[in-house]
């Protein structure tokens, strides 16, 4: 059987032909011309990094569950740790677009390795400058942005995750400061953080931000063993037992759940970037290996079945794109809602789980070998659809948003 | 240490250039342009020199604008300056003529030494910085693995067929990269960012005093270029090991006149 292909009319306006625009499978809207210079080149940076010192690593840190640290450090020294915010504290202040670019070719490695980024710089480094003095920018900031110190963001409970105003944790007042008890649950980096933020209501019930410092008595990390997603990144408990922080310890400047959730809004968004970043690796392994692969003497992806599977792989991937490059673009002039990120991050995490689950399949047997990566996306993809909110809990905002009833209980 | 660095744009190294020859000529339109290789290993040496010596980096380039992204990507990594030469008089040129609009830049720049790549993996000729280095009446050194500066000297390490040459000359000097020379670093975002702040001076030929007919000849016309021709299908030799090596090993003898 042959097939042929009905090539799409030339478009012609008024009677005269023109040359027909060549449609571009990997990148359908052209969204490299609609980033500036800048945002190119970071993307590049980007990319160059995360294929050359990154994807070499990344199969032995899986399947081992080993972090290697200096990876830390060296993307400080690029300047991937909180890239948004000023020089001022050792930053690049560049746009969240670029920031957006960054997790998806990171992630398009591999998840745990953007998940460690994001922590840092939207739930540890972003909160000490959104909600922090001075002083406490000038003392963590400047290390986080370097790699010296690794963060973590302590909010989730073993009990409380997509509740998280029934929280624990308590900071009770004491002489001269808090004495903060409870535990936080699924924290990722916390084995190896020197800084914590961590989320805990005082003695009136508003719920207040603190930094914890490795070390402080009371305060200890322990990893999670036997987890089967993020390998490649430590995730553990915090256990804060009686705490004790001085005011210089408090983020004096937000009370309320808006504070957590300020955090994870820049790190929501950042990952509704990366998850297409793992969802268009496993898209373009599917093709390749479809073409690659014959079965009945042509290849796989000469079949019906096949192309329509990359059709919609293709569809989601750039309408996702899309997606986040215009929220990037809104979250620069300040005007990016809540309820659109949390409109992408459903979106296209749900779909990047979809599609590498998809992929998985098209490799037949091999897809579920590491060797082709795409098994590891799709068990990382897992937590991503699951974390910062998950599928269900955006459809819950975005169900309040539209009809001015929330749901959650 | 005030060090010029001479770049060029290039299409992708991993471009399929052999897909793009019709005619005789190669087709580069959609083609995407780097900085060819051997002039990043020039930059990353110029760097390494300042950091150690102070002083400072200016890029050069000749091209149409497209090449300002060239430049912008040099920047980024921690240059100080970069300059334009564009000029519609300057899209053909050959390689003395090029050497010949540099000359004229460069008399203008303070410099103690001028690093290139000793070829633009373009059109492989190599020829640029030894004419760049007569115009200017300078040494010259190739193929430049390794350096040191003492007492206003450079002391430099060569590739030569089998071997290393340690060769010293007086500066300034233009010397040539090759691979192996260092490891290239990334650009960061701060320097990347640090980009959009910089401006980058474009000239043309009247402003560099440049009159069409004082440029030197070509003399050399590239007549046609041919893409290789396919590789064959490979052959397998049948049959028992013992017999198929006997044959192998006849075929690469009197065949592929190998061994």
């Amino acid at each position: 059987m042959t097939m042929s292909a009905t090539p799409a009319p030339t478009a012609s306006t008024n009677g005269a032909a023109k040359s027909r625009v060549r449609f571009q499978w990997e990148d359908p809207f052209f969204l490299e011309e609609q980033l500036h210079d800048e945002e190119r080149m970071i993307r590049d940076m980007a990319r160059d990094y995360a294929q050359d010192k990154l994807l070499p690593r990344v199969l032995e840190a899986n399947r081992n569950e080993t972090f290697d640290i200096e990876i830390v450090q060296e993307m400080g020294a690029l300047g991937l740790l909180g890239p948004t915010l000023p020089e001022k504290y050792g930053c690049a202040g560049a746009g969240y677009v670029s920031y957006g670019l960054v997790s998806r070719e990171i992630e398009r490695v591999d998840s745990a390795y953007r998940s460690t980024a994001s922590v840092q710089s939207s739930l540890v480094m972003w909160p000490i400058y959104a909600y922090g003095t001075e002083e406490q920018r000038m003392r963590y900031l400047p290390k986080l942005a370097s790699g010296e110190w690794i963060g973590c963001f302590g909010l989730t409970e073993p009990d409380h995750g997509s509740d998280p105003g029934s929280m624990i944790t308590r900071a009770r007042t004491v002489d001269g400061g808090w004495h903060i008890s409870g535990a936080k649950n699924w924290i990722t980096n916390s084995p190896v953080a020197e800084v914590f933020v961590v989320w805990a209501k005082t003695d009136d019930g508003v719920i207040r931000g603190f930094v914890l410092e490795k070390g402080m008595e009371g305060l200890s990390a322990p990893k999670i063993e036997g987890k089967f997603s993020l390998r490649a990144s430590p995730t553990g408990m915090i256990v804060m037992d009686e705490v004790f922080v001085t005011e210089e310890h408090l983020l004096p400047n937000v009370e309320g759940l808006k504070g957590p959730f300020g955090c994870l809004n820049n790190a929501r968004y950042g990952i509704s970037w990366g998850a297409l970043g793992a969802a268009e690796f496993c898209w373009h392994a599917a093709r390749q290996y479809t073409l690659d692969r014959l079965q009945f003497g042509r290849p796989l992806a000469a079949t019906q079945l096949i192309q329509k599977k990359l059709a919609d792989m293709q569809t989601e991937i750039s309408l996702g794109l899309q997606a986040c490059l215009r929220a990037g673009r809104l979250k620069d002039e300040g005007r990016c809602p809540a309820e659109l990120i949390s409109l992408i991050k459903r979106n296209n995490c749900g779909k990047a789980l979809a599609i590498a689950r998809e992929s998985r399949d098209m490799h037949g047997g091999n897809g579920i070998s590491d060797e082709y990566h795409v098994i590891r996306h799709v068990m990382n993809l897992e937590a991503v659809n699951t974390y910062e909110g998950t599928h269900d809990i955006h459809a819950l905002i975005l169900g309040r948003a539209q009809t001015g009833i929330q749901a959650f209980m | 240490m005030d060090i010029i660095v001479l770049i060029k744009q290039v299409p992708d190294t991993a471009s399929r250039i052999q897909d793009r020859v019709k005619d005789g000529v190669v087709d580069l339109e959609g083609v995407t342009w780097v900085v060819s290789p051997y002039d990043e290993y020039a930059v990353e040496e110029a760097l390494r020199l300042k950091e150690a010596h102070g002083g400072s980096v200016t890029l050069i380039t000749i091209g149409p604008e497209r090449a300002t992204s060239a430049l912008k990507d040099m920047l980024a990594l921690g240059a100080d300056e970069a300059v334009l030469l564009s000029d519609p008089l300057f899209a053909e040129l050959g390689p003395r003529a090029v050497a010949h609009v540099l000359a004229a830049a460069i008399r203008d720049l303070p410099y103690d030494m001028i690093w290139a790549g000793w070829k633009a993996v373009d059109n492989d000729e190599g020829l640029v910085p030894i004419y760049l280095a007569s115009a200017l009446g300078l040494p010259h050194a190739s193929f430049v693995t390794g350096i040191e500066i003492q007492d206003g000297r450079a002391t430099v390490r060569r590739e030569i067929e089998g071997g290393k040459e340690i060769m010293s000359l007086d500066l300034p000097a233009v010397l040539t990269a090759q691979k192996g020379l260092n490891e290239v670093r990334y650009a960061s975002l701060k320097g990347i960012m640090a980009v959009k702040r910089k401006e980058i001076p474009v000239r043309d030929a009247q402003s560099l005093g440049i009159e069409a007919d004082a440029l030197p000849a070509r003399g050399v016309h590239v007549e046609r270029v041919e893409a290789p021709p396919d590789r064959g299908a490979g052959r397998i030799v049948a049959g028992e090991p013992q017999e198929a090596a006997r044959e192998l090993a006849r075929l690469l003898h009197e065949e592929s006149k190998v061994i």
